[in-house]
């Protein structure tokens, strides 16, 4: 990289950065030993003594883009062009801890005479994605479980048993029965009379939703039976986000990584091409045909590169190939757990940042 | 939600109960890129409290003042990234579509 000297910088600033100090401030170089500037140039006035004034918020329309990569029903890889970590961060969190779902939160169990424990046989129901659009319910208040009604409220029945002679049996997901009307269980405490939920009317109707709730995934093992053994039990699924708890996150996982940007700072030719074409794990580097006989080296797919610095490993190597990253480009990905679409969770989740800054908003107002 | 010594000052400290550093980082991002603002910071006291405190000192506004103006372009930023994305998947879906077409 040309460094200038400042002996050699212009008198009167340019409103330009050296490229140097360009470069640093745009890419993160991946040494042999650990990345280099890193550091993100936070405050608006870092370079005014050269005479530049950049603002990311002024020009985000024209400069933010978005481009999609993968969409599946569970999947979506996106480049978020033009944005800060800061910002790429605060929806990855948001994706992670603050997207409410649904989950089994209450089980009450009738008969468990399975080999695994009540408490353990709740916490693998949690686990458990459901199908259900989170918002179309409410949260539920802490006063009471009385107040337990259809708008807040899922409640699914497993009645599994294993005749005395039979082989042992797994009991699966698809098991778990919805029950659109609450539930069926009576307290004995009251006389029977009191039930666990006071739904007023079904959630099979079409102003619930166009789609019976269920579970995401028939055959994930719940428990196993042997002869004889029986569950019988009551779940009930209720609204939270992952903070409380991992098993109301929406996202099995959200991360990003920056764009890998590869330099070649020589010309590489013919044997060390081939050498450098071999080194590399991922297939970046691809070799172009010069004509007579002479070959070079060229980077044809940087984007698979996951940065194993294979390739500047050896002596000399680093002078050669310059691993960046560049610091304003996002490839972001978000793996759904089934509640929501993948492209639907990320725009709730920057939904719910906006709504962060209006409560701060409206509290400042006063 | 916020509290401090003095009104209309120029340096101010506000602690954000129930937020973390999702948006404290955020709005502290987009404080800094504003002229007004001479410093931001923030600082999360205590891992077990629920409290976030964001710092600022402006050059001539009020500090709350200024805290507003960077709330608001957070959230003009992410309508931006809302609008942006939900183009491109529209996009996407729509080229899919048609590559799907063009080969029936």
């Amino acid at each position: 990289m040309p460094r200038i000297s400042v002996l050699d910088m212009p008198d009167v600033p340019n409103g330009q950065l050296p490229p140097h100090i360009q470069l640093q401030k745009t890419r993160v170089f991946c040494e042999k030993n650990a990345p280099t500037h890193t550091d993100y140039v936070q405050h608006h006035g870092s370079y005014t003594s050269m005479d530049v004034h950049e603002s990311l918020i002024e020009n985000f329309h024209n400069n933010f883009k978005v481009n999609v990569i993968r969409l599946t029903s569970d999947v979506i890889e996106f480049d978020m062009i033009g944005i800060d970590a800061s910002l790429a961060n605060a929806f990855r969190r948001i994706l992670i801890s603050e997207l409410p779902t649904m989950a089994i939160e209450k089980v009450y169990f009738v008969n468990n005479t399975s080999v695994i424990p009540d408490e353990v046989l709740s916490h693998r129901l949690g686990l458990i994605p459901l199908d259900a659009d989170p918002r179309l319910f409410e949260y539920i208040s802490d006063e009471s479980s009385s107040s337990s009604n259809e708008r807040n409220t899922i409640v699914f029945k497993l009645n599994v048993f294993c005749k005395d002679n039979d082989k042992r049996i797994s009991v699966k997901s698809n098991q778990l029965k919805w029950l659109p009307k609450g539930s069926q269980l009576n307290s004995e405490t009251d006389g029977g009379g009191n039930e666990y939920t006071s739904f007023r009317c079904s959630q099979d109707s079409p102003e619930f939703s166009h789609k019976p709730i269920g579970l995401k995934h028939d055959d994930i093992i719940i428990a196993k039976l042997g002869p004889g053994q029986a569950i019988e039990l009551e779940a009930h699924a209720v609204k939270g986000i992952g903070k409380t708890h991992a098993k109301w996150s929406p996202v099995s996982t959200a991360w990003y990584r920056m764009l890998p940007e590869i330099v070649l700072m020589k010309e590489i030719e013919n044997e060390m091409a081939e050498k450098l074409v071999k080194k590399c794990p991922v297939n970046v580097f691809d070799i172009e045909d010069l004509g007579a006989g002479r070959k070079k080296a060229v980077v044809s797919n940087p984007r698979a590169c996951t940065l194993c610095r294979e390739c500047i490993r050896d002596e000399g190597w680093e002078e050669r190939v310059s691993l960046r990253r560049v610091k304003n480009h996002f490839i972001f990905t978000i793996e759904s757990t089934g509640s929501l679409p993948p492209e639907v969770l990320f725009t709730e989740a920057v939904k719910i940042l906006e709504e962060k800054c209006e409560a701060v908003i409206h509290e400042l107002s006063f | 939600m916020e509290e401090g010594l003095r009104e209309n000052s120029r340096s101010f400290t506000f602690s954000l109960v129930n937020e973390d550093h999702t948006l404290a980082n955020a709005v502290r991002f987009t404080l800094n890129q504003n002229p007004m603002v001479e410093l931001c910071a923030y600082s999360i006291p205590h891992p077990s409290d629920n409290i976030v405190n964001i710092a600022i000192q402006s050059t001539d506004k009020s500090a709350k003042a200024v805290f507003n103006d960077g709330l608001q372009d957070l959230r003009s930023m992410c309508q931006i990234v809302r609008d942006s994305f939900d183009k491109s998947v529209n996009d996407f879906r729509a080229e899919l579509q048609e590559s799907s077409e063009s080969k029936n």
